[in-house]
């Protein structure tokens, strides 16, 4: 009798079948769905390890071609040469570092006295006007950049120093400078404003000026905040590509001088892949093992970072 | 008795106040000169490119003649590329997202993934197209499809929508949550109907930054081996294809002076693009984010 089916009656049981059914469809979405989620969530893990293990094998491959101890020794950079390939990366690490470091020496005072200025001196309102601006600096694509530093800036050089080469490294690493300073100003305004305001107070009741406060209390208390973001900042300036394969040149050389052509590890990697150096080729797999070392170097920057800001952190 | 000499403060303080003022102009500059180059970028770019901007420029095929030349196969090909980066990203950084805020326990395991989520972050670009290049190009044959770019792009830009929407989800209060749960609702019914609606706003925001991260990219896609030239257009996710920001590569190695006004006119489409990406965030953002 209970199980009569008419459109208009129906029955306890049935519904509670239904409720029961509807149920355990529930559970099985509920034990389910954590383990998609987890899924998506291994895909970034699988990708560090994808990277890593891509890079390590192709580097392996390298160098059963070329003995590391010319890799790293070596003082010259030749892959193109048939006869007289020589594969030393010191090359290409010091068009790097030049480059990185002139963007520090532009990117570091810039960086930090815009820090200051908003954290310490500027209102509110101008604050929330700024510091958006400063985020648009920092979302151009770094092909703008490039274009920037190959049109603009090295014609404005060389007005002022003739000897400079139209490649160099001075223009791409004052550019890159400019790119990574809202980076700067940034983390490290952040790391500023969270300095409780009780210490400026108790400054400012002792007499100080503002720019003493600034200096002496605030900058002190947020001093692993602020090497954390400079430290990130340089690592973003070793790994930045366009820029320097657009205005750095193809030179690898060994010499501190800026106004002539080099060639960093980025825009090694960017020349090689434009070319038609075939698969399988030692050109080829050299792209990988210097790509390992520039991740290395990155790497090595980044859980520095992460050191100094979990290490040197103050706790208010 | 005169406790405090009035001519000593005097004197002790000008200094004092002299460097003040002195050290607040000089930061201001410093702050204006961040603002100054984004004017001047802005000018040089508008006023180089203008000339070559019209319609025929966004109709074109790219061209040897600089007067010819247009953006259409590399515009295409950005849509392309944000088409499959879209729905790659918004599926595996709100998982991810939602599995870290909600369901992982504290654990060792957990740990690991926040911190390499935030490592990869700090990987250079490049590096993700020497992944690409191995796993997606060559490994998978995929060539240097939409598809290939699309994930190798995805993986990019993954770092920025997970914490985007971790934000976004830690940010919904509990109350919300424990009413739901009070309502007899299960935690995917509370996920799905109470928390992922509160957190929309943020995730949306996150996920417009990411894919302008995207399609502004240029070093992983020249590492894959995408065309600087493309006379056709993609008809599938596995055929070639170029963008915009390769295209203007390209324009700006050329010798021809001419050329770099078509790179400028390039960026502007670009920039365009960019723009109108985040005024739909920060839009988003001031709409309908709701403060608690």
């Amino acid at each position: 009798m209970a199980l009569q089916k008419t459109t208009n009656s129906f029955s306890v049981q049935e519904l509670i079948q239904k409720k029961k059914e509807k149920k355990s469809s529930n559970l099985q979405v509920e034990r389910i769905i954590p383990f998609l989620l987890l899924v998506t969530a291994i895909v970034s893990v699988l990708t560090t390890l994808g990277i890593v293990l891509t890079l390590f094998a192709e580097t392996i491959t390298f160098f059963t071609k070329v003995p590391i101890q010319e890799f790293l020794t070596a003082q010259k950079w030749y892959p193109f040469s048939e006869t007289q390939g020589s594969f030393g990366i010191l090359p290409l690490v010091a068009g790097t570092l030049k480059v990185s470091i002139i963007a520090a020496f532009v990117a570091v005072p810039i960086g930090l006295a815009s820090a200051i200025f908003l954290s310490e001196y500027a209102s509110d309102r101008t604050r929330r006007i700024i510091k958006p601006i400063l985020e648009v600096l920092a979302g151009i694509p770094t092909i703008v950049y490039g274009f920037f530093a190959l049109t603009f800036v090295t014609p404005l050089l060389r007005e002022m120093i003739p000897s400079l080469e139209i490649f160099n490294a001075l223009s791409p690493g004052i550019v890159i400078g400019i790119m990574i300073t809202p980076m700067i100003a940034s983390l490290s305004e952040d790391a500023m404003s969270s300095v409780p305001n009780s210490m400026r107070e108790g400054a400012l009741a002792l007499g100080s000026t503002k720019f003493e406060v600034a200096i002496k209390v605030v900058l002190p208390a947020a001093i692993s905040g602020i090497i954390a973001s400079i430290v990130l900042a340089i690592s973003r300036a070793i790994g930045e590509t366009m820029i320097v394969a657009v205005a750095g040149g193809s030179t690898p050389n060994l010499s501190w001088d800026v106004t002539s052509s080099i060639q960093t590890m980025t825009a090694y990697i960017v020349q090689v892949s434009q070319g038609d150096a075939g698969y399988g080729t030692t050109i080829y797999y050299s792209i990988y093992a210097v790509g390992f070392t520039l991740f290395l170097f990155t790497l090595g920057m980044n859980l520095l970072a992460q050191f100094i800001s979990r290490r040197f952190r103050e706790e208010y | 008795m005169k406790l405090i000499n009035h001519t000593k403060v005097l004197k002790h303080m000008k200094p004092r106040i002299i460097s003040n003022v002195f050290f607040r102009l000089l930061f201001m500059a410093a702050t204006i000169f961040g603002l100054l180059v984004l004017g001047i970028l802005l000018y040089r770019v508008i006023t180089q490119g203008i000339g070559y901007l019209d319609l025929q420029f966004l109709q074109n095929i790219p061209s040897r003649k600089p007067e010819q030349a247009g953006v259409k196969t590399a515009f295409i090909g950005t849509i392309w590329l944000m088409g499959v980066v879209a729905p790659v990203t918004l599926l595996l950084g709100v998982g991810t997202a939602i599995y870290l805020e909600e369901y992982a326990k504290k654990s060792r395991f957990t740990r690991f993934i926040q911190v390499n989520i935030s490592n990869l972050a700090g990987v250079p670009s490049i590096v993700f197209g020497l992944l690409g290049l191995t796993v997606f190009v060559r490994a998978l044959a995929l060539g240097t499809s939409v598809l290939a770019a699309g994930l190798t792009m995805s993986l990019l830009v993954l770092p920025i929508i997970i914490v985007a929407s971790q934000e976004a989800i830690k940010a919904v209060p509990k109350e919300l949550r424990e009413a739901s749960y009070g309502m007899g609702a299960t935690k995917w019914q509370t996920i799905l109907h109470v928390v992922l609606p509160a957190a929309i706003p943020g995730i949306l925001t996150g996920g417009i930054l990411a894919l302008s991260r995207a399609i502004g990219e240029t070093a992983p896609l020249v590492v894959l081996g995408l065309p600087l030239f493309l006379a056709f257009l993609p008809k599938s996710v596995f055929d070639m294809f170029t963008v915009l920001p390769m295209q203007i590569y390209n324009w700006t190695g050329r010798p021809q002076e001419e050329f770099q006004g078509v790179a400028a006119a390039g960026i502007i489409v670009l920039l365009t693009m960019l723009i109108i990406m985040n005024s739909i965030a920060v839009f988003i953002r001031n709409k309908f984010q709701k403060r608690y």
